[in-house]
């Protein structure tokens, strides 16, 4: 499948995935992540079963302390 | 759009900013300064000497609350800004009933956790409103790291989004204020470049 992650175009073999899948897939090792799907917020407890498919877009944020 | 127009337009528009420490009081000075008309303040904490070190504070400040301080600073700035202030720590629950009315949301909190929850609070409940988030403002140097992403139609992040605090990587005032000022210029982008705010 073919989607955007991060504004950037990006292709994995998988025709789905699910959050978890892809973050782990991505060695996204952040404690502290926002998870959006096409738009729409994505929570923690639903990373394990929310699908990403060919075409959607796809926010992955790590949030890092300081301000 | 001359000056005139500007400064009409920005005297009507309300910004609401979570978190009054290096990002967010530099931010509300510099909002202040650009000439926004209200803004909603909300920070829980007390202004200590070591903020001095980067946050819009004066040592006759230490020990004031940094909403209470911040509030005398800015109508130095503008004795016609109105200001909206929020003494608390802020919850899940106060983020609609606070920032409502805003126009624009800036998110200027120091710790992770609370970023995310504004984020993701303000996604399911306020989803038409712009927020900007800062994230990575530590150490010094590397100009060119610090960008604007918008992450989403109504998610801007500014930042490094890679450092972060530490005793090795303290905030210092230019990064910090870089982002902030980062901040505010995309309010301004926000505020002045869509005519149907």
């Amino acid at each position: 499948m073919n989607i955007i992650l991060n504004n950037r175009p990006e292709s994995f073999d998988e025709e789905a995935l699910t959050f978890d899948e892809l973050i782990k897939q991505k060695n996204f090792t952040f404690k502290l992540l926002v998870t959006k799907l096409n738009g729409e917020l994505v929570r923690k407890e639903h990373r394990n079963t929310t699908e990403i498919r060919d075409g959607d877009n796809v926010t992955v944020l790590h949030l890092i302390s300081g301000g | 759009m001359d000056t005139k127009q500007i400064e009409l337009i920005l005297q009507t528009k309300t910004v609401g900013i979570a978190g009054c420490g290096g990002l967010g009081s530099n931010c509300a000075a510099l909002l202040t300064r650009a000439g926004i008309g209200k803004l909603v303040l909300a920070d829980f904490d007390i202004v200590d000497e070591s903020n001095l070190s980067r946050q819009y504070f004066f040592r006759s400040q230490v020990g004031l609350y940094k909403t209470d301080a911040l509030r005398e600073n800015l109508l130095q700035l503008n004795p016609a800004l109105i200001i909206e202030t929020h003494c608390t720590k802020l919850t899940a629950s106060d983020i609609a009933r606070f920032f409502i009315g805003c126009d624009i949301v800036v998110e200027a909190f120091d710790d992770a956790n609370a970023k995310q929850m504004l984020i993701e609070t303000m996604a399911l409940e306020l989803p038409a409103t712009p927020l900007i988030a800062g994230n990575g403002i530590a150490g010094w140097g590397n100009n060119n790291a610090i960008t604007t992403l918008r992450a989403d139609k109504n998610l801007y992040i500014c930042g490094d989004g890679t450092l972060e605090t530490s005793r090795e990587l303290p905030p210092l005032a230019p990064r910090v204020m870089v982002v902030a000022a980062m901040q505010a210029n995309q309010v301004l982008e926000i505020l002045l470049n869509n005519p149907i705010y």
